[in-house]
């Protein structure tokens, strides 16, 4: 060994690392990244790749005798169906504050959970709710309808009965 | 010596081995004779895994009642009731929509004690809530929380939050109406980051609240996935984490010096009863355990002599009758009022009104105003605020005592009354003339998030707290002002949440006057 391989060096300029250390400490990283590769890996499995979730498109068949303005509410589905002189139009229950079923009166619309209110074309009148009721997609004709929960047109957009 | 001692044949030593037996296991199990001594009384606590969390002596002044009021101690033993009973129910609760509504119903009705366990369970959840939030209290008002407390006031936060999340996926699992809605209006709170990104534009891109709502559920719509999630966490993850933080809890009450008591404490408790013998006469300058590792002193360094009792009986005993006390109010109160069981869940008709139970309506009051404000902005806020107090507050006169000693109950007093008087103006102004939305029917949602009555009401209570620091030069004072703030607004909201809202959530006087359906 020379003298000069024992000087003593400085903070800035280490000792140089052995081949052995070198090795050592290239597996200990590598063996490092592929625990944390599989960790952030195995943290997408609480996020299905599927979701299950019932259709969101359903027939209806409306009453011929529904009076202008009253509302329609299929059995089991959150949505509200209107006809008056300019079409039929299908307005979502689903509250757009935290999700609760709003009843249809007269006036409108009304939460029970929070208070929210709405106007008859979903409008936020009072509450909580940021958002207005949106008004559903719907196809069809001659009573029979297909409404699809999943697809939103602006408000005021009937289908001509 | 003389005679010939006959050597006892094996048989003989098989039986009186055999005949000694049942004390030599006693002997084995506890190695050392009962404790009578001061020497055994130690030796009783280190030598034990669970109860060398204690101190094997502990000061007199923490065994003051008035020091703690029993308080954290109620919140541990509330908590080992929970866990017990819980237990027992896992026998027969399925967690499957429907199935788990009927599941519930059989504990009720069928399973011998099923009954009681179920109320007891319910119960001990609740005494758990008021306790741990009345544990907070007391540690900040005696200043227990400042230097060397600080981390351990943010552990008990940490466990105030588990707490609270026991309890709300606890009430989800019956799968009664309450349930199903409350799942909704949890899932849905989460999505809430929703409100902003909505005003901004950016949902495309960055939805935090959809990402958070289906981790939540584990699906688009709230059903099986949803329940088995919340199982979980009200079983396993949440447990867990408790017990783990309420480790490092007592451990670090430990490892900090025990209880905090004021600098005067051992001139005003006056001489030891006679038959107890103190260690430490004097004062030691050094102590030499574990010195090559630990750097810094123990406690004991310049604490002399020490004002301690054995926690064996003194400490342990009252320990015992607190944990059986806690008992005793968990049963009577589960004999007097049975646990509520509403309708199985119906997703197409949420109950009217549909409340959660009472330590969350302060929350369903604050969320009635704005999801993400109520929900999310002003919960954390709350959390921040608590966690900082002790960093900000660094002065130590009046550690130890209630209310920082004589001069503090007039502010606490004053605060009482603003922290009272602002929550009760504000809701009325919201409750008799509506708010912005009512006034400017255009006005843009974001204005509404950000100025609603609770985000008034936080500001209110800090501009109050800034203005107590400047009056008294004390961040102290600022910091008791803040703290008795948020209790007093926290009790106004939720009584008005509890009992002066209705269906709608309207305001009415009393239920009586809520509209017939």
């Amino acid at each position: 060994m020379t003298a000069e391989a024992r000087a003593p060096r400085s903070r800035l300029d280490p000792e140089p690392v052995s081949r052995r250390d070198f090795l050592g400490l290239a597996a200990l990283w590598a063996a490092a990244s592929a625990l944390g590769f599989a960790l952030i890996g195995s943290l997408r499995l609480p996020r299905a790749a599927v979701l299950s979730s019932p259709s969101k498109k359903f027939r209806v068949t409306l009453p011929e005798s529904l009076p202008a303005g009253q509302a329609f509410v299929p059995p089991g589905r959150a949505v509200a169906l209107f006809r008056d002189a300019e079409g039929v139009y299908a307005v979502s229950l689903i509250c757009t504050h935290l999700g609760c079923v709003v009843k249809s009166t007269p006036t409108g619309f009304e939460c029970p959970c929070h208070g929210s209110r709405f106007g008859l074309d979903g409008t936020v009148a009072k509450g909580p709710a940021p958002q207005p009721l949106p008004w559903h997609k719907i196809t069809g004709g001659a009573g029979d309808y297909v409404v699809d929960e999943s697809a939103n047109v602006p408000q005021g957009t009937r289908l001509k009965a | 010596m003389s005679g010939q001692q006959r050597p006892s044949s094996a048989l003989q030593d098989f039986a009186r081995n055999l005949r000694q037996a049942p004390r030599r296991f006693l002997e084995t199990v506890f190695r050392h004779g009962p404790p009578r001594t001061d020497r055994t009384r130690s030796t009783f606590v280190f030598g034990n895994v669970f109860l060398h969390l204690h101190t094997a002596r502990t000061h007199r002044w923490s065994l003051r009642w008035t020091t703690t009021l029993g308080l954290g101690l109620v919140s541990a033993a509330a908590f080992v009731i929970t866990l017990v009973t819980g237990i027992l129910l896992m026998f027969y609760y399925k967690p499957y929509p429907d199935a788990a509504y009927q599941s519930i119903k059989d504990i009720h009705f069928v399973v011998p004690t099923g009954q009681f366990m179920r109320n007891i369970h319910r119960w001990a959840a609740n005494v758990m809530v008021v306790a741990v939030i009345l544990h907070m209290a007391r540690v900040f008002y005696t200043g227990a929380y400042r230097a060397p407390r600080e981390f351990n006031w943010v552990i008990g936060m940490g466990l105030l939050v588990t707490t609270l999340g026991l309890s709300f996926t606890g009430y989800l699992l019956p799968w009664d109406q309450l349930a199903y809605w409350a799942i909704t209006i949890g899932a849905n709170i989460a999505q809430s980051p929703r409100e902003i990104t909505d005003a901004l534009g950016i949902t495309e891109w960055a939805d935090v609240g959809g990402l958070q709502r289906q981790l939540l559920l584990g699906s688009d719509v709230v059903g099986e996935e949803a329940l088995i999630r919340f199982y979980l966490l009200h079983v396993m993850l949440l447990p867990l984490l408790l017990a783990a933080l309420l480790a490092v809890h007592f451990w670090r009450i430990r490892k900090d010096g025990g209880l905090a008591r004021p600098a005067g404490a051992d001139q005003r408790l006056g001489p030891p009863p006679g038959d107890t013998y103190p260690v430490f006469t004097e004062a030691p300058q050094k102590t030499y355990q574990l010195a090559a590792i630990v750097r810094g002193r123990t406690a004991a360094v310049g604490n002399g002599p020490e004002n301690t009792l054995p926690s064996m009986p003194h400490l342990f005993y009252a320990e015992l009758g607190v944990f059986m006390l806690t008992t005793l109010i968990c049963l009577a109160l589960s004999l007097w009022i049975d646990a509520p069981l509403k309708e199985l869940a119906n997703p197409n008709v949420p109950e009217n009104p549909a409340k959660a139970p009472w330590y969350f309506l302060g929350l369903q009051e604050c969320v009635s105003f704005s999801a993400f404000m109520g929900g999310v902005g002003i919960p954390l806020i709350v959390l921040v605020g608590l966690g900082l107090i002790p960093y900000l507050d660094r002065e130590d006169k009046g550690t130890g005592e209630w209310f920082g000693g004589p001069g503090g109950w007039p502010l606490v007093r004053r605060a009482v009354l603003f922290g009272l008087g602002a929550a009760i103006g504000v809701e009325a102004l919201a409750i008799r003339c509506g708010w912005l939305r009512e006034w400017f029917p255009d006005i843009p949602q974001l204005v509404i998030t950000f100025v609603n009555p609770g985000t008034i009401l936080a500001a209110l209570y800090a501009v109050f707290s800034l203005f107590e620091v400047r009056r008294r030069n004390s961040v102290r004072a600022g910091a008791l002002a803040l703290f008795t703030c948020f209790l007093c607004g926290f009790v106004v909201l939720t009584v008005i949440g509890t009992h002066f809202r209705g269906p709608n959530w309207d305001f009415f006087w009393s239920p009586a006057d809520w509209p017939k359906h």
